[in-house]
């Protein structure tokens, strides 16, 4: 897998400044040996959609801690599907428990609210992406 | 001492010995280290009587959606006995957007009050004692108009500039370091502070024109030490900036206070307060030649920080919140705020911002925390430990000075964001391995039931009041005096003068926070953040 690793853009969608866990996460991913990139933050949907095609990422995580994790995660995935672009989309942050099904039906994949585990998110992507997949080129385009 | 002793190392990287002991005290001079409460080099206090003669304020933070509730839930909280506000804007306001902008979708009304222009102030803080009441206003990269605002509403409630009290955050230095809410590019956005700095020294010299910031930088991953170090380095800047305007030293720097985070260990907390106070009257004297004792004593808000609390058991949350007031009071802060024991999930519920108030209520009337100041002065472990973090932030201080250019240099280029990131996850790592305690984490869990916790759900209603209100206030101002005051703003931006006249005149003529700011944006550019990780 050191070989070829999973690309991972960690995104901060919208006005919220909060980084520290989109950092952390970001850093604990690399740690785990995937290929992290970071956005940077006050991104919109479309630069973040924008950079994940760009990049082919496997995965794209969001992190967001104002309370508008639900109208972006709609915005996003609305994008991603007219791009057929589809990558395993994560949210993070502060996000009620209560919202994990809505955002689930959206087609978030993985919900991961601060004091999530870096081993739970790490084996999430893995399980997910598979190493199947990552070792064909990562090609997620459908 | 017994082998089977773990050692005990403080996050600030100093270990700490079992036993403490009068020899332990032999650098620190009592008279000149420690000496008297209210005198140089002020470690025991910046007042002489402290809380014997005055309570610490008491400021929790609040502010909702729409400034009909702002106003209401401000009129509850000064009925419940807070005696100052502290304004929460939602980030379209913070990031100088209109509610009708597109990138403020979404985001309208949800952390905090939004303010399109001087009508939504006035609506805010109709029937506010502003006179009485001090008002904090949480706002950085756009704090020129805001204040400007903020000036407006005083001068039609017919209380002179000169003696309007409050405060605004302004610290736009450490927005690059965490809290995210920047715009334009390091320089201009720290010549902007130094704009409402000259200001209102000049014009409002009751007002604190910039509250700087160590919490943030704290919340974000940075130890003890650099919080306070950091912070120092930040307002070393702001007051060179006033220098340069020609101010006096002695003129400004009194209106210059700081705010510092409290979580982790409570003698580490106590003593870094002590040993930032020690510091800090000396910086101002050797550095900058300072003589007032206004401009020595270090004014601080010390509130309970948000990252030291859990999702898990959040009732857990307030038992926490108790130990940091006890740590702000045994700190001798002037001010004292709490995250609510809610806030890992939700803005404060009206419950829970009530339960923090009354936690430090209960600590002024019945614990006793009053009756004599700074009652850990003198305690072996608490001095030495003061001693050995006032040499700790000067040693971090000096390195930002030499190894990083400065901290303008270091934020531009990313430097402080990156150790402080990096410091974050080690800190995650240790708790998740459980190498850094925490009840409820990673010691004493417990299976938990989803939590139904009250929230405030998003009302796109809001949204479209504020944008209505704006409408409204456009179809009514006169245009060409818009037009004029938004030139004006430009023409002062451009060519270096003060902001601040021009952005008073824009206020009053209802120009919009949106449209000020894209003036000064056409002007200033937008930053770019570094990314590096």
């Amino acid at each position: 897998m050191a070989d070829n690793p999973i690309r991972v853009l960690i995104a901060k969608p919208g006005l919220d400044g909060h980084d520290r866990g989109a950092k952390v996460v970001a850093l604990a991913l690399r740690q785990a040996g995937f290929e992290v990139i970071y956005s940077g933050l006050h991104r919109t949907v479309e630069e973040i959609v924008q950079a994940a095609a760009q990049e082919d990422v496997a995965v794209l995580g969001l992190s967001v801690l104002s309370g508008a994790h639900l109208p972006i995660a709609q915005k996003l995935m609305g994008r991603l599907r007219q791009l057929g672009f589809q990558p395993v989309v994560l949210f993070g942050g502060n996000i009620p428990r209560a919202d994990i099904e809505a955002l689930g039906a959206l087609g978030v994949e993985g919900v991961f609210p601060t004091g999530s585990r870096f081993d739970d998110i790490a084996s999430f992507i893995r399980q997910r992406v598979g190493t199947e997949s990552a070792a064909a080129g990562r090609d997620r385009r459908r | 001492m017994s082998d089977r002793l773990e050692e005990v190392t403080l996050e600030s990287g100093i270990s700490v010995k079992p036993v403490y002991r009068p020899q332990d005290l032999a650098g620190t001079d009592p008279d000149l280290d420690i000496g008297l409460p209210g005198e140089y080099p002020f470690t025991r206090g910046i007042h002489p009587l402290m809380y014997r003669a005055r309570p610490y304020t008491m400021r929790q933070y609040a502010g909702f959606g729409t400034p009909e509730e702002t106003n209401q839930r401000f009129k509850f909280l000064i009925e419940q006995g807070q005696t100052a506000l502290n304004v929460a804007f939602d980030l379209p306001t913070q990031m100088g957007l209109d509610s009708s902008d597109p990138l403020a979708e979404g985001e309208v009304g949800r952390v905090g009050m939004a303010v399109d222009t001087l009508a939504d102030m006035e609506v805010a803080f109709a029937g506010i004692p502003i006179d009485r009441i001090s008002v904090s206003l949480t706002v950085n990269a756009v704090a020129a108009p805001i204040m400007a605002m903020y000036f407006v509403v005083a001068e039609n409630y017919g209380v002179p500039l000169a003696e309007v009290r409050g405060t605004a955050q302004n610290d736009i230095l450490k927005e690059y370091i965490g809290r995210g809410a920047w715009i334009f590019p390091v320089e201009p956005a720290v010549r902007l502070i130094g704009d409402t700095i000259e200001y209102c020294c000049r014009n409002a010299p009751k007002y604190y024109p910039v509250s700087v910031c160590g919490y943030h930088i704290r919340e974000s991953g940075a130890n003890p030490v650099q919080e306070i170090a950091y912070a120092f380095c930040i307002a070393r800047e702001y007051i060179r900036g006033g220098i340069k305007r020609g101010l006096a030293v002695d003129e400004f720097a009194e209106r210059i206070s700081f705010n510092f985070d409290i979580h982790g260990n409570l003698f580490e907390q106590v003593a870094k307060f002590r040993a930032a106070r020690r510091l800090w009257a000396r910086i101002m004297r050797q550095e900058f030649a300072a003589q007032e004792p206004g401009s020595l004593k270090l004014k601080m808000i010390a509130g309970g920080g948000g990252s030291g609390l859990t999702i898990e058991q959040p009732e857990n949350n307030i038992v926490r919140g108790a130990y940091y007031a006890l740590i702000s009071a045994l700190s001798g802060a002037q001010t004292m705020a709490l995250c609510s024991y809610d806030e890992a999930y939700t803005i404060p519920t009206e419950k829970a911002a009530l339960i923090s108030l009354r936690t430090m209520q209960i600590l002024v009337e019945e614990m006793g925390l009053r009756d004599t100041v700074d009652p850990l002065a003198g305690s072996y472990y608490v001095e030495w430990l003061t001693s050995q973090l006032e040499d700790r932030i000067l040693q971090e201080l000096r390195r930002v000075d030499s190894s990083w250019g400065g901290i303008l240099r270091a934020v531009e280029r990313g430097l402080v964001q990156q150790e402080v990131a990096g410091q974050a996850w080690q800190h995650e790592v240790g708790i998740q391995r459980g190498t850094i305690p925490k009840v409820g984490v990673n010691r004493y869990r417990m299976q938990e039931e989803l939590r139904q916790v009250e929230l405030h759900p998003y009302r796109p209603e809001q949204a479209e009041a504020s944008v209505r209100r704006t409408a409204r206030v456009k179809a009514e101002r006169d245009p060409e005096r818009v037009e004029a005051a938004l030139r004006g703003l430009r023409q002062a931006a451009a060519d270096g003068t003060n902001v601040m006249p021009a952005a008073l005149e824009a206020v009053r003529a209802y120009a919009t926070l949106g449209e000020m700011t894209g003036v000064l944006r056409e002007v200033f550019g937008v930053f770019k953040e570094p990314v590096a990780l």
